[in-house]
């Protein structure tokens, strides 16, 4: 069976810092696969370069088997390879049900309607209704985004990523400035996202990465380091010494 | 109109676009100055005039966030050409008008490939060059625009073949007012249509947007095109009811005062136009009375009283007073 997503010898450097070398993994449909190494390893880089909101110096990106190295980001959004901000990156003034209805609308083209209202597209709406609700977001969802929860703006992020109907989602620390109680509960709902869905994922948090990742890449200093189950990954006396080394001198 | 479909999110948004009180209010307040300032109506369609001209100006800047301060570009566009088409011998208002937008719209459509990749300072800076680029073409070209002297020999034909253009300005007015409230009711109409929540989700995340797939460049070209097309409907408006056309029109100067007209009533608040116009040119009119020479000192008190106190306009301020006036009342 095809990849869901495969990356061969990515490479890229700003002047010569290089911030991603020789990258190269394959993602099986489904799988909950996630990426950790200590800051400033290029988690977020490789997620910019898989995007294209970085081009790569070198090297090719296959979305389900097809080469989508030089398409712009926004190409390989409506092609189904989604991510989210570690930042939260919505839109303040508008409503959470006007923002995924707006990504559910873009998807199906509706944006280009100027002269009828945008009730008139009750489909969408009710989809992306249906999106806020499987994410406990309805409650809030006339509210303006500005005014909602951190944690709701989080769930979110995630909201909009999926109105877009992704094949592969590339969560960005999805539970960054969660607190601990609560970023459990976050990723048990990303967790029981449909099993088509492959999730590729940057987590700090281990307790977290072990509970849900079936695959996990390290990366340290713009290169993978190692790639295995979170058996072998946890048994590696080199990711030991990456993360304790971090821990000494950070 | 808009039923209810029993669908709480659907209706929910429906809701938004609903007519309100206060519009309406408006609209026939729109129709005072023939009863209550019958000398003034010559002043009132000017205004409805500059206030079309802000309102295309708030498409984009209120709406998709594109600032631009060269927006007389299309204004003047717009008004040579209904004159031009007048002074050869077409000088229909309603045809005219649409040879207005038309030119504006085309100029608009081929600038809108360079709008749309940039925003913030450069779009600042490459509106402006726009403007003093015709309007310095305009001035240059004596033989066509009239140049320094304005363009001489226009005449507008009846209004329907019925109305001519009386010296009081009545017909005038009344034109000016039907255009307005019919091109206001298209872009209201554009502004809670998917694509109007599209532009509102460039304003507020570009980024965002395209990271959720969306064509942020197409619909900012659609939404500058279209903007520059009502530009040049308000400039051939001013040419059909004044049947003159100066330099002034494609002036730097009519771009920054419809921007600080603009600010004055409210960005991105759909009426922020036609209030700020009415602000602007009532103030104009009775400072340059008091002392003709300074009466910009007063338009700057204004602006950065304005731009201080209430951020959202006075049309934003107007707003927060009826909703705090709802919450006593109830």
């Amino acid at each position: 069976m095809t990849a869901a997503l495969t990356a061969k010898g990515l490479e890229k450097s700003f002047g010569s810092l290089i911030v991603a070398s020789d990258i190269a993994f394959e993602l099986p449909v489904g799988e909950r696969c996630a990426l950790i190494g200590p800051n400033g390893a290029g988690k977020t880089t490789l997620i910019n370069l898989l995007t294209g909101m970085l081009q790569p110096d070198s090297g090719q990106i296959l979305l389900g088997g097809e080469d989508i190295s030089r398409l712009p980001p926004q190409r390989r959004v409506r092609m189904g390879l989604v991510r989210t901000f570690q930042i939260n990156s919505l839109f303040p003034r508008l409503n959470p049900l006007e923002a995924v209805t707006l990504a559910v609308a873009e998807r199906r083209g509706e944006t280009r309607d100027f002269l009828r209202r945008l009730a008139t597209k009750a489909e969408s709406i009710e989809e992306a209704w249906g999106i806020l609700k499987s994410l406990r977001l309805d409650g809030v969802c006339y509210r303006e985004t500005r005014e909602l929860a951190y944690g709701q703006q989080r769930l979110l992020e995630i909201a909009l990523a999926l109105a877009t109907r992704p094949k592969v989602l590339l969560l960005d620390e999805p539970a960054a400035g969660v607190p601990k109680e609560e970023s459990g509960e976050l990723f048990s709902v990303i967790d029981g996202l449909s099993r088509d869905l492959t999730i590729f994922f940057i987590e700090h948090d281990m307790d977290v990465v072990f509970r849900f990742a079936s695959r996990i890449l390290v990366m340290v200093s713009g290169r993978l380091l190692l790639e295995g189950t979170p058996a072998e990954i946890a048994a590696d006396e080199r990711v030991r010494e990456v993360y304790l080394g971090a821990a000494h001198h950070g | 109109m808009a039923r209810p479909t029993g669908s709480q999110p659907v209706d929910a948004l429906a809701a938004e676009a609903r007519w309100r009180p206060a519009e309406i209010a408006f609209w026939l307040a729109t129709l005072l100055p023939s009863f209550v300032t019958p000398d003034y109506l010559q002043l009132a369609g000017q205004i409805l005039i500059t206030g079309l001209f802000a309102l295309s100006l708030d498409l984009i800047l209120g709406y998709a966030g594109v600032v631009s301060l060269g927006h007389a570009a299309f204004f003047g566009l717009g008004a040579y050409a209904a004159g031009i088409a007048s002074k050869y011998g077409w000088g229909e208002p309603l045809t005219g008008l649409l040879i207005g937008g038309g030119v504006a719209g085309i100029v608009g459509y081929g600038a809108s490939f360079i709008i749309s990749r940039f925003r913030g300072l450069a779009l600042i800076m490459i509106t402006l060059g726009l403007n003093q680029i015709l309007a310095e073409a305009a001035n240059s070209m004596g033989w066509l625009t009239g140049g320094a002297d304005g363009l001489q020999g226009v005449h507008t034909w009846l209004v329907l073949g019925v109305f001519h253009f009386d010296l009081y300005g009545v017909t005038a007015y009344w034109y000016a007012l039907a255009v307005t409230f019919v091109v206001f009711l298209l872009v209201r109409r554009m502004v809670y249509s998917p694509f109007g929540l599209a532009l509102r989700g460039i304003r507020e995340n570009s980024t965002r947007m395209l990271a959720i797939g969306a064509a942020n460049h197409a619909h900012v070209r659609k939404a500058f095109t279209i903007a520059a097309i009502i530009a040049g409907v308000a400039g051939a408006l001013l040419t059909e009811t004044t049947e003159t056309v100066s330099l002034e029109t494609l002036s730097f100067g009519r771009s920054a005062d419809v921007l600080v007209m603009l600010i004055l009533g409210g960005v991105g608040q759909l009426y922020g136009g036609l209030i700020g116009a009415t602000i602007y040119m009532i103030a104009r009119d009775r400072f340059s009375d008091i002392n003709p020479q300074y009466w910009y000192f007063w338009i700057g008190l204004l602006l950065i009283a304005v731009v201080v106190f209430l951020p959202n306009g006075l049309v934003g301020g107007l707003k927060k007073l009826g909703a705090a006036i709802g919450r006593r009342g109830s």
